[in-house]
């Protein structure tokens, strides 16, 4: 026994340490980095948020507190329309993709796998995968296609385009919340004779509705902020919000540009946070 | 809508009713399905996978003076993606410039990737051993940003690095320099606001692995001598790989094919190939070679896709 190998010095301290508080979590300059980060992540939109209050034209040099730029912003006509715009696609494409989600959720969750699922997983992800730019140019290409076939033109295709990628982002949380969801209620509903329709109106649909909100919030942010898309795909004068903001700084920036953006930087904080409020787990 | 899915198939297989009734009840779910799911799959498939055919055929076609096609098979398209045709002798000589907007996108989207993850793995890291009030509130602060608008976040940065810029008049201010330094138009200027727009999209995955880490087995590596290093190398990050393999493809997909960022930060001079091919259909007007490097472009993200899936579902036996 008392031949027993020694453990080395280091070893022994390290032994020592963990007997008191050693932090099996804790690594070294994580936090410090962690702290960083959010720094980092939230310091640039704080200086773009203050300079929208600024009396002075510059934007990076601090005079006094004026809201003059918003109501400039405001009662600017080319951001009103550009705005309508946003909004009107936005509430569409976000109609039309929630809608079809729910539906495509309710027919891929809660079921034994069956033939095409993987399928229609991957299809219904396909947005998700494909570069931006890419789903862009491909999509005017056809709607060019489109319009010389038929003539018709309007901000249909504009909606439709934007449908397509918020399919993905309203169809996950759905998705999610249903996995979450006894089978029991509406074998419940289905053994006191309620009929399917009345099952999914009484039941599924309540306990579904927080899901259904949570994608609702999703798409219409994804929408409300796509450039990419919007920027190749729209018709003339057809200017969405985020085409008017690109398409004016790279004329220049005038603090103007800090307003509408502190605007548009609080409606998309304001959907998160809702998203955030409609899926939180219950304790 | 919730007919009884999970009916026991084997009930009573000697009945022929009873068999009967079951199979059209089978039958019926399977039409309630493909009724649910086929509006979605149409809108998809009609407007996001069909138009990719299109492009494909159109890359193999010759391009119209003004925008669109001439209906000629060509593969002058393919080849222009990196050569360039004389206008006399007919000879193929490098395309440097397109080389030059991919190596750079390349390099670009891989720094991102890299900066990203240097950044992001601490990060999630700390918020995962936060007890749960705080990782809420941490979460919740690295999810606004990963929301927030991509053209005014990127608006941000330029208000940073420009000559008058935020940086440029704190490091006057300090007289560390006495004139500004260039740094919007550049390719710093883009690297920049890439990793600025893509860092939170690195922090959530790994934070989604890095929550179901077992702690145990990080203790059992303390208890068998190794250093919190080694700790870190040889079980911690193989734990989590599937969430560092994630959070790189969302950062290196977006940012290879970004539009907006070097759009805005690095101008005329400093393209990307989102850029580049969004040119072939605007004032460069060339739709087939436009087509010809959308595809590239998505042959690359394939690529790392399908490392993805590899990586997970070699790690993940039976998930996913």
């Amino acid at each position: 026994m008392a031949e027993a190998v020694a453990p080395p010095p280091r070893v022994l301290a390290a032994a020592w340490t963990r007997g008191r508080g050693f932090d099996v979590r804790h690594l070294p300059g994580f936090a410090a980095v962690a702290w960083f980060c959010l720094v980092a992540l939230y310091a640039p939109m704080l200086v773009l948020v203050i300079f929208s209050f600024n009396a002075n034209r510059s934007v990076t040099i601090w005079t006094e507190f004026s809201l003059n730029w918003y109501a400039k912003a405001i009662h600017n006509e080319g951001i009103q329309q550009a705005a309508i715009l946003s909004l009107q696609v936005a509430i569409a494409a976000t109609a039309i993709a929630t809608i079809v989600a729910t539906m495509a959720a309710l027919a891929t969750t809660r079921t034994a796998p069956y033939r095409g699922l993987a399928a229609i997983y991957a299809i219904i992800n396909q947005p998700l995968m494909v570069p931006e730019i890419v789903t862009a140019v491909a999509t005017l290409v056809f709607f060019a296609l489109i319009k010389e076939a038929t003539g018709v033109t309007g901000v249909g295709y504009l909606i439709f385009a934007h449908t397509v990628f918020c399919i993905p982002f309203a169809y996950m949380p759905i998705r999610a919340r249903l996995e979450g969801m006894d089978l029991t209620y509406e074998m419940v509903a289905a053994d006191l004779y309620a009929t399917p329709w009345r099952t999914f109106r009484r039941v599924t649909l309540p306990l579904l509705l927080p899901g259904i909100l949570a994608g609702v919030m999703l798409s219409f942010v994804i929408s409300l902020d796509d450039v990419v898309i919007s920027l190749l795909v729209s018709g003339p004068g057809q200017t969405t919000l985020p085409l008017y903001i690109i398409g004016q700084l790279r004329r220049g920036i005038t603090p103007e540009m800090n307003a509408v953006s502190t605007i548009f930087l609080a409606v998309s904080a304001l959907l998160v946070t809702l998203f955030f409020v409609f899926t939180r787990k219950k304790k | 809508m919730t007919s009884p899915t999970a009916m026991p198939a084997n009930v009573s297989a000697s009945d022929p009713a009873a068999e009967a009734v079951l199979r059209a009840a089978k039958r019926r779910e399977t039409w309630r399905r493909w009724f649910l799911v086929s509006p979605a799959l149409i809108i998809i498939g009609g407007i996001g996978i069909l138009p990719l055919s299109i492009i494909l055929l159109y890359s193999l076609l010759e391009p119209a003076e003004y925008a669109g096609v001439v209906w000629n098979f060509s593969v002058e398209a393919w080849i222009n993606l990196l050569f360039e045709r004389d206008m006399f002798d007919e000879t193929l000589t490098l395309a440097d410039a397109n080389i030059a907007i991919f190596t750079r996108s390349i390099v670009q989207a891989g720094l991102t990737t890299i900066s990203a993850l240097i950044i992001g793995f601490p990060t999630a890291y700390f918020i995962a051993t936060r007890p749960e009030r705080q990782r809420n509130a941490w979460l919740f602060l690295i999810t606004i940003p990963f929301w927030t608008n991509l053209l005014i976040r990127t608006f941000a940065i330029m208000l940073l690095v420009r000559d008058q810029g935020v940086i440029n008049n704190v490091l006057i201010w300090m007289g560390v320099i006495d004139k500004p330094i260039e740094m919007l138009f550049t390719n710093f200027a883009v690297a920049l606001g890439l990793i600025y727009v893509y860092l939170p999209f690195m922090v959530l995955p790994l934070y989604a692995s890095m929550e179901k880490l077992d702690f145990r087995i990080v203790e059992a590596g303390y208890d068998l001598y190794a250093t919190r290093f080694a700790v870190l190398r040889r079980v911690i990050v193989p734990l989590v790989k599937p969430g560092i393999v994630a959070g790189c493809i969302l950062v290196f997909i977006p940012s290879i094919g970004a539009y907006v960022t070097p759009r805005l930060l690095g101008g005329g001079k400093h393209m990307m190939l989102g850029n580049l091919i969004a040119n072939q259909f605007g004032t460069s007007r060339n739709w087939p070679l436009g087509s010809a490097m959308a595809l590239m472009l998505m042959a690359l993200v394939m690529i790392a896709l399908v490392f993805y899936v590899r990586n997970a579902t070699a790690k993940e036996p039976g998930h996913g």
